[in-house]
C-alpha cells in the first residue's frame, strides 16, 4: 500500500499584521493551514516574542525572574532596552501602576512613560493596561494618542470597555489586541462587535486568554486549536485574526516558579524549574497556534525562540 | 472504519438458517454493525468475513503495552486528532536513555532516578515510564550487562533495547524477555532478524525508516513476517519533522484507516541542553508521540512533562473533581480552623497540599460546583453566598466543629458580607488569595 498524504484543504487565511514601524518592524499571522503543516501550506511569518516591561518596580515579581533582570527594572526605559538587548521582538509595557489597588497612576503619568519606552526603543511596542476595564479605557486613550505614529498593539479590549479602547486605537493608527475569556463563541463575539463600530477587523489580534502550564493550559490550547480551524478550515473571517498569549503574568505567579528548592525537594532546582514552566507553557501555545506571545524572563524567551527557528 | 449492516451482510452465508439466534442473516449483520453481537455466534462464518470483521473493529491505532504487572503502559489506541473532538486517551510514555557507555554509576544513578521519580500531581500519580537502554555500537556483552543492571534495578520498569544490531538484541533481551519490551528498531536491513526476535520473545518491535514511504513499506514488511505490535519512528527529530510526520501518520490512521501507519509513535527528543530536550519532548507529547525518550530526566524537567501531558490528556469535556465533603487534614479537632473550596481536582488538591505543608491540621469543606476553579465558580453563579450557606448548612460540619468561622478563598471575598448574612452566627473570615499564602496565614493563627 502506497501512502498519499492525507493533506486538508483550507479555504481561509490568517490576517497579516504589522506591529511598529521602520526596519525593525514585525508581522505575524499569514498562515493559510494549521500550525507548522508546510506540507499542506505556508507560514510567511514567525511567531513573535515581546518581553514585558511595567511602568513600576516589579516587587511583586518572583526572585528568580527578578535576578534576571537585574537592576534594569528600576525604570521602565532602561529595562525595556534591557529586553530589547535580550533579542525580544517586542517590548509589551504593561501600565501595572495605573491600578487602583496598585499606584493608582494618571492616565497622563502613564502616558508619559509610554512615549518615553517607544522613543528609547526601535522594535514594536505593545502598550496594555493593568487589566481594570474600566480604568483601562482612560489609560489606553492617553496612551495611543501619546505613541501615535508608532503603530503600536494596544490593549486590552474586552466587552466592558471594547468601544473606547477600540476608539483609541483607531484614532491614533495602533493595532488593537481583544481579549475573551476562553470561549470560541466569546471570541468570535468580540470581534464582531469591534467589526459594528467600524473597526478593520485586520487590525485586531485576538487573546483568547492564557494559562500557565498545569493551571488550565489546556483550556487555552484546545480553544485556540478551534478557533484556528474555524478560521482556516471553514473560513470564518471573524476568527482570522492572529493570536496573542500573554502567559508571564499567568506563569510567574504559580507555585511551581516560585517555591523554594528545599520546600518542595521532588519538584527539583527552582531556577531551572521556573524557566520551564515559562518556557514550556510557551511553546504549547507556539504549538496551538500562537502568533504572538508577551514573556517575562529573557531565558525563557530565548528558549522559545530557539523552538520557533527549529519550527519554520 | 466502521461497516453498515448491509455491507457485513454480503459476506454473511445467506441462509437463514437461525443459529446465530437472530430470525435473518441481515437481522445479524444489523446486531453486528451496532457492535451488539459477536461474529463468533455464526458457526458458518467464512473465514474472509472473519478477517474483515475483525479488521473493520481494530482501533485505528493499535493500543500497545510496554512491559508486564503494575508500571505496565499502554499507549496508543487513539482515535482523535484534536483533544477537543472526543479526547486523548493513553497518555504518552516517557522513557529515559541509559547508553552502554554509562554502565555502572552513571546508570545507576539514572536507575535511581526513575525510581524516585513518582510525583503526585492533582490526585494522580505520575512517573518516569521506561528505559531505554542504548547500544552505541558497542559489543553485545556490554549492552547486555547494563540492560541486566536496569532490569536488576528497577524490575517491574517497562524495557526498550535500543540497537540495529539483531545479535546485540537478542544478547540483551535474555535479560528481560518475560517483560514484554520493545526492541527498537528493525530497519530495512535487519527487518528478518529482527522480526524473528521479537516473535520468539513477544516483543513488541519499532521500525525505524528514513521517512514514511520507507517507513510504510517496512511496517507493511515486519506485519507480513507476523509481528503484530509494531511501533513506528520516521525519523523525525526537528520539531517541524516531529509535527509534520505525526500528523500524517496520525491523520492516516485515522482519518483513512491506512493500517501500516496505524501503530504508537516513538519519538527521540535528545538535545544537548536539557530544557530544548524537555520542550521536543512536549511538542512530541502535544503532537501525537505515545514514546518519547529523552537523555536526562531532572526532577524539575519530568515536572513540568508530566505536568504538561496531564494537561493534554484530561477529558475536555469533564474536569476532574473530587466529591464533596468535609475533608479532615491531619490531626483536625473540634477547634480546628475550617476553609471552604471548590470540587475542582486541581483547587482541592492545591489547598489541601498547602494546608498540610502548614502543619495546622484543619477541616476543608469541599463544594460541588462542577468541578468548576474558586473564580470560574464564582463567575458561574455556582460559588455563591446562598449556595454556600446552603451547602454548609445542610453538610453537618457543626458536628466536625465546635466554633461558627469559616474561612474562604481571598479571591471571593466580595461574599464574606452576604455570607455572613445567609450564616447567621457565623464569622467568615477571608483567607489569603494564592494558596501558597495559606500556611503563613494558617500558622499565624495558630
Ligand atoms: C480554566 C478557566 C476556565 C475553564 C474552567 C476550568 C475549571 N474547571 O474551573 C472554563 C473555560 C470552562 C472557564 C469558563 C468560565 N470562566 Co474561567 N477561567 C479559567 C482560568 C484561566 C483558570 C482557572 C483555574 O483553573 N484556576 C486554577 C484554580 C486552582 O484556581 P482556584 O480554584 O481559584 O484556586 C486558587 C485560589 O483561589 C486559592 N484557593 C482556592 N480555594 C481556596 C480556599 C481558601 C480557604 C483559600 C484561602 C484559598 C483558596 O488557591 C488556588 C491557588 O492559589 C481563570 C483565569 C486565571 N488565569 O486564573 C479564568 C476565570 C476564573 N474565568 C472567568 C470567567 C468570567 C469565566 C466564565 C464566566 C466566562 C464566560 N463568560 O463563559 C466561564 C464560567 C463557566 C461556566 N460554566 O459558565 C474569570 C472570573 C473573573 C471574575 N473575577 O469573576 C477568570 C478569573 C478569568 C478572568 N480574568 O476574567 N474558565
Ligand atoms: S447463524 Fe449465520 S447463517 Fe445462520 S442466520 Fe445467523 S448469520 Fe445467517
Amino acid at each position: 500500500m502506497a501512502l498519499t498524504i492525507p493533506k486538508e484543504t483550507y479555504s481561509g487565511k490568517i490576517f497579516n499584521v504589522q506591529i511598529g514601524s521602520g526596519a525593525k518592524a514585525v508581522t505575524i499571522g499569514g498562515a493559510n493551514a494549521l500550525p507548522f503543516l508546510g506540507f499542506e501550506g505556508i507560514f510567511p511569518n514567525k511567531p513573535a516574542v515581546a518581553l514585558e516591561v511595567l511602568d513600576i518596580a516589579p516587587e511583586d515579581w518572583p526572585e528568580t525572574l527578578k535576578k534576571a533582570i537585574g537592576g534594569e527594572a528600576a525604570n521602565p526605559v532602561s529595562w525595556a532596552k534591557f529586553c530589547q538587548k535580550s533579542g525580544a521582538d517586542m517590548i509589551a509595557l504593561r501600565l501595572m501602576g495605573t491600578h487602583p489597588d496598585q499606584k493608582n497612576k494618571s492616565p497622563e503619568e502613564a502616558a508619559k512613560v509610554a512615549a518615553e519606552v517607544a522613543g528609547a526603543i526601535d522594535i514594536p511596542l505593545i502598550i496594555l493596561g493593568s487589566g481594570q476595564a474600566e480604568k483601562d479605557s482612560q489609560v489606553l486613550q492617553a496612551a495611543a494618542a501619546a505613541t501615535r505614529g508608532k503603530n503600536c498593539a494596544i490593549g486590552k479590549a474586552v466587552e466592558e470597555n471594547y468601544k473606547t479602547v477600540a476608539a483609541a486605537a483607531m484614532a491614533n493608527d495602533h493595532k488593537l489586541i481583544a481579549m475573551s475569556q476562553l470561549d470560541v463563541n466569546l471570541a468570535k463575539q468580540l470581534n464582531i462587535l469591534l467589526t459594528q463600530m467600524g473597526f478593520d477587523k485586520e487590525r485586531i489580534i485576538m487573546d483568547p486568554m492564557s494559562s500557565a502550564l498545569g493551571y488550565g493550559l489546556e483550556y487555552t490550547y484546545s480553544v485556540m486549536e478551534r478557533i484556528r480551524m474555524a478560521a482556516l478550515l471553514q473560513n470564518d473571517p471573524m476568527m482570522q485574526t492572529p493570536i496573542v498569549c500573554d502567559i508571564g503574568m499567568n506563569v510567574w505567579k504559580v507555585k511551581e516558579t516560585m517555591a523554594p528548592d528545599a520546600e518542595v525537594p521532588e519538584w527539583g532546582g527552582l531556577e531551572d524549574r521556573a524557566l520551564a514552566w515559562e518556557a514550556m507553557t510557551a511553546s504549547a501555545m507556539i504549538t496551538a497556534g500562537a502568533d504572538m506571545l508577551i514573556m517575562r524572563h529573557p531565558g525563557a524567551a530565548a528558549r522559545a525562540k530557539e523552538v520557533i527557528a527549529e519550527l519554520m | 472504519m466502521a461497516l453498515s449492516g448491509v455491507e457485513i451482510f454480503k459476506y454473511l452465508p445467506k441462509t437463514n438458517c437461525k443459529k446465530c439466534g437472530h430470525p435473518t442473516c441481515l437481522a445479524f449483520a444489523m446486531k453486528l454493525a451496532a457492535k451488539q453481537a459477536s461474529l463468533d455466534a455464526c458457526p458458518d462464518a467464512s473465514e474472509d468475513a472473519k478477517k474483515l470483521l475483525g479488521e473493520a473493529a481494530a482501533p485505528p491505532i493499535r493500543g500497545i503495552t510496554l512491559g508486564t504487572g503494575a508500571k505496565a503502559v499502554k499507549v496508543g489506541d487513539e482515535i482523535c486528532m484534536f483533544r477537543h473532538e472526543k479526547k486523548f486517551f493513553n497518555p504518552n510514555a516517557f522513557a529515559v536513555a541509559i547508553k552502554a557507555s554509562e554502565a555502572g554509576d552513571a546508570a545507576a544513578k539514572k536507575i535511581e532516578a526513575v525510581k524516585s521519580s513518582e510525583i503526585d500531581r492533582v490526585g494522580q500519580k505520575l512517573r518516569v515510564d521506561a528505559i531505554a537502554v542504548t547500544d552505541e555500537g558497542g559489543d553485545a556483552a556490554a549492552f547486555a550487562s547494563v540492560v541486566k543492571q536496569v532490569v536488576d534495578g528497577a524490575p517491574d520498569v517497562p524495557v526498550i533495547l535500543v540497537s540495529k544490531n539483531p545479535a546485540t538484541i537478542e544478547a540483551g533481551i535474555a535479560h528481560c524477555a518475560d517483560k514484554k519490551p520493545l526492541i527498537y528498531a528493525a530497519t530495512a536491513e535487519n527487518a528478518e532478524a529482527m522480526a524473528k526476535i521479537a516473535k520468539e520473545k513477544k516483543a513488541s518491535l519499532a521500525v525505524a525508516a528514513d521517512g514514511l514511504d520507507a517507513l510504510t513499506a517496512l511496517s507493511e514488511k515486519v506485519k507480513a513476517l507476523g509481528v503484530e505490535d509494531i511501533v513506528l519512528d520516521s525519523g523525525a527529530r526537528k520539531a517541524k519533522d516531529m509535527i509534520e510526520h505525526f500528523t500524517i501518520m496520525r491523520r492516516a490512521a485515522i482519518k483513512k484507516n491506512f493500517k501500516p501507519l496505524g501503530y504508537p509513535i516513538i519519538s527521540f527528543a535528545a538535545r544537548d541542553n536539557s530544557l530544548s530536550e524537555a520542550i521536543a519532548a512536549a511538542i512530541g507529547t502535544m503532537k501525537y508521540a505515545s514514546i518519547i525518550v529523552v537523555n536526562n530526566i531532572e526532577k524539575w524537567k519530568m515536572l513540568a512533562l508530566l505536568s504538561l501531558r496531564q494537561n493534554i490528556y484530561t477529558d475536555p469535556q469533564v474536569p476532574m473533581q473530587v466529591a464533596q465533603n468535609i475533608y479532615k487534614v491531619g490531626d483536625a479537632k473540634e477547634s480546628s480552623p475550617l476553609m471552604i473550596t471548590t470540587n475542582f481536582s486541581l483547587s482541592y488538591f492545591i489547598v489541601r497540599g498547602e494546608v498540610e505543608n502548614s502543619k495546622v491540621p484543619s477541616w476543608l469543606a469541599v463544594m460541588d460546583n462542577e468541578g468548576l476553579s474558586v473564580l470560574t465558580a464564582w463567575a458561574a453563579g455556582k460559588f455563591t453566598a446562598s449556595k454556600i450557606a446552603q451547602f454548609i448548612t445542610e453538610s453537618g460540619v457543626e458536628k466536625n466543629v465546635n466554633h461558627k468561622e469559616l474561612i474562604i478563598p481571598g479571591y471571593v471575598a466580595v461574599l464574606s458580607g452576604s455570607l455572613e448574612e445567609k450564616l447567621p452566627g457565623w464569622k467568615i473570615t477571608v483567607g489569603p488569595r494564592e494558596a501558597n499564602q495559606l500556611p503563613t496565614f494558617l500558622k499565624a493563627r495558630a
